[in-house]
C-alpha cells in the first residue's frame, strides 16, 4: 500500500501544470478562474478546440482517436492540475466524459469515426437528454416517443416528446436522447439510446433560469425531431443499458479531477476566514477541520477506488463517492455563508449575479440532485453494497 | 496508483480476521469483562502463537518490522470482535514510545518481554508532570488497563520515563469503568522515581502517532462490525410482514453507516501509510484518522442499538459493547474537538 504517484507520474504532473499554466497566462488569460458554466460560452469553445489540437482534450482515449492512451493515473493527474491551474470546467464535458466513452464502448467502427476525433477536436459539443418532467428518478420511465420511417438506404427516426433539465443545451450541437421506440413497452424495456443534431426545425430549446440566476439547463421539444437510421449506439430496444452504461462513467472516474476545484473553493473559504476574522471562532474554526478532513479524505478514497484491481467486485468507496462528495460539498457552501455572514448575502454587481462563495452556496444544492439524488444514492447502497431488498413499484 | 493492499497485506489480514473472530467471541470476551478486562488466553496466543504482536516495531529492536499500515490492519480485525486485550497501552504506545525513545539497553530489557505478552505496560501521559530531577509527581485518572500493568510509560509534553507499577510513590487505582474490556486505573506519582527514555520526543511522537491510528483502526472494525450485524439482522427479522430491512428509513439509515465507514477506512489507511512513509501529511492524517473514525463508530454502535429495537437494549446483545468501546475511543487520546483543533491549526493558523 501506498500513497503517492510514481517518479515519472509525478514528471507528467509537471508537464501538465506548465503547458496549463502557460495558456492561462497566456492566450486564454480572460478565461482563466471561471467557476460558472454558462459564462463566455464562445471562448470556451475555442479553449475545446485549443486543447484539442494540442492533444490534451481527451487524453485516456486511444491515439487513433485523438487521444494520447494515457494511464488512469495519469488521467487523474490531467484533471488535478487542470483546476489547480485555475482553467474553467469543460463546456463539453457531456461530449468528452459521457458521449465518448459511451461510443468507444458500444459505438461501431463508422460512428467512432464520425465522433470521436471530433469530440476530442472540441468541434462536436455534446449535451443529455434523458431527463423528462415525469421521468427523473424513475428515468425508465421516459415517454418521449421514436419511430422509424422512410425505407430502404433513406430511412430515418423521428422523435416526438419533451426533455427537461438539458444542461448547455443552447450551446451544444448534439443530443444524446433515450426514446421509447416499442409503442405499449413500459419500463426500461424498448428503450433506444440515440444520437441527434440539434440545430434543425423539430428541436425547439428554452432556458430555464435557476436559483442563482444562471439558465444553465433547458426545455428541449422534440416535434418530429429527425436523425439518420444509424444515429443509435447499440441495438433497437437496449437503450437502457447502454443509458446505465453512460450513468457508470458519470459516477466514475470523471468526477476525481473536481476535488482540485474543491480545493480552491475551500482554499478560498480559508483566506475568507482569515480576512474576516471567522478564523478565531472556535465553530468556524471546527467546521472548517472538517471540511479539510472531507476533502483528504475524498482524495484517498477516490484512489482507493483507482488503485482497486478487481473491478468485478463492487467497491465500496465508488459505491458511496457520489453522496460523499455532493454532501461535503453542499456542506461547504453553507460553511462559506457562514464566513462571508451577511456580506455573502448582497453581491455589488448590478444582476442578480454572485461571486464564487455566494454561488457555491446556491449551486450546490444542485450537487445533492443531479446524477442521482441522495435519496437514491442511498437506495443504490443499501441494495447493491449492503444486498437490501429493492424499492417496491406502485404501478407494478 | 497503489493505494490498495498488498497480498502480504491482505494475508495478515485474513490471519488476523480469523484469528480474532474464531477466539475473541462474545463469551470470553464476557468473562474478561468480569475480571480484569484482559482474556489472558488469547493474550498468550495472539502475543505468542499468532506472532503479530511485534508488528510495527522494528526488528532490531526486538520487533516484527513492517510498519502501522499492518498495525492497523491487525487493531481493526481485533476491533471487529471488541477483543479484550491490552494492546493500545501495551504494545502500541508504550512498546512504540520505547523503540522510538529508549536506549538500547532499555529496548533490550524491555520489549521483548512486552511484545510476548509476559509484561503488560500502561501509558501514562500528563501534560502537567511535575519533575524534581527523575522525580516525577502527577498521573493521570485514565490509564487503559492500567490495573493490569506491572510497568508504566510516563510522558509529559516534553519528557517521557519509564517506572515500575511497585516502585515507591506509584499507586494505582483500578476504576469500575463503562467499557469493561479496557477498564482505566488511576495511577498517581508523588515523587516516584523515573528512568528517562532517551529520546523523548521521539518518543511520544512515535507513540501517540500509532496510538491515533490503533485508535481510528479499531474504530473502523467495529464500525464495520455494528453495520454487518445490523445488515444480517434486518433480513431476519420481521413486521408488518415484511423484512425490517425493506423499509426506506431502515435502508438509509444502514446506507449513511456505510458512508461514513467507507470514509474512515480511507482516513485509517491514509494516516497508517503517510506516517509509514514520512509524508508531509502525517501529522494533518493522524488526527484526521483519529476523530473521523471513532465519530464513525459512535454513530454506527448508536445506530446499531436503535435498529435492534428492545433486544438491542439488553446486556445479553454485543451491541452494549461496541457501543461502549466506541464512547471509549471517541474520547481516549484527546477528544474529536481536540483533534479537529489541532488541525484548524495546521490550515489557519493560530487563533490571534
Ligand atoms: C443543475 C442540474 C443539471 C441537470 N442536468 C441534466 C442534464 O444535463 N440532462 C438530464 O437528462 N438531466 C439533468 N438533470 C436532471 C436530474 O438528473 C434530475 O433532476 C434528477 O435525476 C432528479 O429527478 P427529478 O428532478 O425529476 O426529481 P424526482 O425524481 O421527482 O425527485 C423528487 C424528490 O423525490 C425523491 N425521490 C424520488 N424517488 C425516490 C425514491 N425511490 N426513494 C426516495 N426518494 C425518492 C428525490 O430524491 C427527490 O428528493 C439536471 C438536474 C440539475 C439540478
Amino acid at each position: 500500500m501506498k500513497l503517492g504517484f510514481s517518479a515519472a507520474d509525478e514528471l507528467f504532473r509537471q508537464e501538465c501544470a506548465e503547458w496549463l499554466n502557460a495558456q492561462m497566462s497566456d492566450e486564454f488569460r480572460d478565461i482563466k478562474g471561471i467557476t460558472k458554466l454558462t459564462a463566455s460560452p464562445e471562448r470556451r469553445k475555442e479553449w475545446e478546440q485549443h486543447l484539442g489540437a494540442h492533444k490534451w482534450s481527451c487524453i485516456g482515449w486511444p491515439e487513433k482517436w485523438g487521444g494520447r492512451g494515457a494511464t488512469l493515473a495519469q488521467q487523474v493527474i490531467f484533471a488535478e492540475e487542470y483546476a489547480r491551474a485555475g482553467v474553467p470546467g469543460r463546456v463539453n464535458h457531456i461530449g468528452i466524459e459521457l458521449a465518448g466513452p459511451t461510443i468507444l464502448a458500444f459505438g461501431t467502427d463508422e460512428q467512432k469515426r464520425r465522433f470521436l476525433p471530433d469530440i476530442a477536436a472540441g468541434k462536436t459539443i455534446f449535451c443529455q437528454g434523458f431527463s423528462e418532467p415525469n421521468a427523473g428518478s424513475d428515468l425508465a420511465s421516459v415517454r418521449t416517443k421514436g419511430r422509424l420511417e422512410g425505407f430502404g438506404g433513406n430511412q430515418e427516426w423521428v422523435v416526438n416528446g419533451q426533455k427537461i433539465w438539458t444542461s448547455l443545451a443552447h450551446i451544444s450541437d448534439w443530443i444524446l436522447l433515450i426514446a421509447r421506440t416499442e409503442e405499449g413497452s413500459k419500463g426500461p424495456k424498448g428503450l433506444t439510446f440515440l444520437m441527434m443534431p440539434i440545430d434543425q426545425e423539430g428541436i425547439e430549446i428554452r432556458g430555464i433560469t435557476q436559483i442563482n440566476g444562471d439558465a444553465e439547463f433547458n426545455e428541449t421539444f422534440l416535434t418530429d425531431a429527425r436523425c439518420p437510421a444509424d444515429s443509435l449506439i447499440g441495438a433497437i430496444g437496449e437503450g437502457w443499458k447502454i443509458a446505465m452504461g453512460l450513468l457508470a462513467f458519470e459516477r466514475g472516474v470523471s468526477t476525481l479531477g473536481q476535488q482540485m476545484g474543491f480545493r480552491n473553493e475551500l482554499d478560498e473559504i480559508i483566506d475568507a476566514a482569515k480576512e474576516n476574522g471567522a478564523a478565531n471562532d472556535p465553530q468556524i474554526r471546527q467546521r472548517i477541520a472538517r471540511a479539510e478532513i472531507g476533502l483528504r479524505l475524498m482524495r484517498y478514497g477516490a484512489l482507493r477506488m483507482l488503485s482497486q484491481t478487481d473491478h468485478s467486485k463492487i467497491d465500496g468507496a465508488a459505491l458511496t463517492y457520489k453522496i460523499q462528495w455532493a454532501s461535503w460539498r453542499r456542506n461547504l457552501g453553507e460553511l462559506a455563508m457562514e464566513v462571508l455572514g451577511q456580506a455573502g448575502e448582497v453581491t455589488n454587481k448590478a444582476e442578480y449575479e454572485w461571486d464564487t462563495l455566494p454561488n457555491l452556496f446556491l449551486y450546490s444544492r444542485a450537487d445533492t440532485i443531479y446524477g442521482g439524488t441522495n435519496q437514491i444514492q442511498r437506495n443504490l447502497i443499501a441494495e447493491r453494497g449492503l444486498g437490501l431488498p429493492r424499492e417496491p413499484r406502485g404501478d407494478k | 496508483m497503489e493505494f490498495a493492499f498488498t497480498d502480504e497485506q491482505r494475508m495478515i489480514q485474513e490471519t488476523a480476521r480469523a484469528f480474532f473472530t474464531e477466539n475473541a467471541t462474545s463469551k470470553r470476551t464476557r468473562l474478561a469483562m468480569a475480571g480484569d478486562g484482559i482474556d489472558r488466553a488469547l493474550w498468550t496466543a495472539f502475543c505468542q502463537d499468532l506472532g503479530l504482536s511485534g508488528i510495527g516495531i522494528a526488528e532490531n529492536a526486538g520487533g516484527a518490522g513492517l510498519g502501522l499500515v499492518e498495525m492497523a490492519i491487525i487493531a481493526e480485525m481485533a476491533g471487529a470482535q471488541v477483543a479484550a486485550l491490552p494492546m493500545l497501552g501495551s504494545l502500541v504506545l508504550s512498546a512504540q514510545a520505547i523503540a522510538a525513545g529508549g536506549n538500547s539497553a532499555q529496548k533490550r530489557d524491555l520489549l521483548p518481554s512486552i511484545l510476548s505478552g509476559a509484561r503488560i505496560a500502561g501509558y501514562v501521559h500528563d501534560a502537567e508532570l511535575r519533575t524534581d530531577g527523575e522525580l516525577l509527581t502527577g498521573g493521570c485518572g485514565f490509564v487503559a488497563h492500567g490495573g493490569s500493568a506491572s510497568l508504566f510509560v510516563v510522558t509529559c509534553n516534553d519528557g517521557a520515563w519509564i517506572i515500575r507499577a511497585d516502585a515507591p510513590g506509584v499507586t494505582v487505582t483500578p476504576l469500575t469503568t463503562m467499557d469493561q474490556t479496557r477498564p482505566y486505573a488511576r495511577v498517581l506519582l508523588s515523587g516516584a522515581r523515573g528512568e528517562p527514555l532517551a529520546e523523548a520526543s521521539a518518543a511520544i511522537t512515535a507513540a501517540h502517532r500509532a496510538g491515533f491510528v490503533a485508535l481510528a483502526a479499531e474504530a473502523l472494525g467495529g464500525a464495520q462490525s455494528c453495520l454487518d450485524r445490523t445488515v444480517a439482522y434486518s433480513l431476519q427479522r420481521v413486521q408488518f410482514g415484511r423484512q425490517i430491512g425493506s423499509f426506506q428509513a431502515y435502508k438509509h439509515r444502514l446506507a449513511d453507516m456505510m458512508i461514513e465507514i467507507e470514509q474512515a477506512r480511507s482516513a485509517v489507511y491514509w494516516a497508517a501509510c503517510a506516517v509509514d512513509e514520512g509524508s508531509d501529511e502525517a501529522a494533518l492524517a493522524v488526527h484526521a484518522a483519529k476523530s473521523f473514525a471513532a465519530d464513525t463508530f459512535f454513530r454506527c454502535a448508536g445506530d446499531m442499538i436503535q435498529l435492534h429495537g428492545g433486544i438491542g437494549f439488553t446486556w445479553e446483545h454485543d451491541a452494549h459493547l461496541f457501543f461502549k468501546r466506541a464512547r471509549a475511543i471517541q474520547t481516549a487520546l484527546g477528544n474529536g474537538a481536540w483533534h479537529r483543533a489541532q488541525i484548524a491549526t495546521m490550515v489557519l493558523g493560530a487563533t490571534v
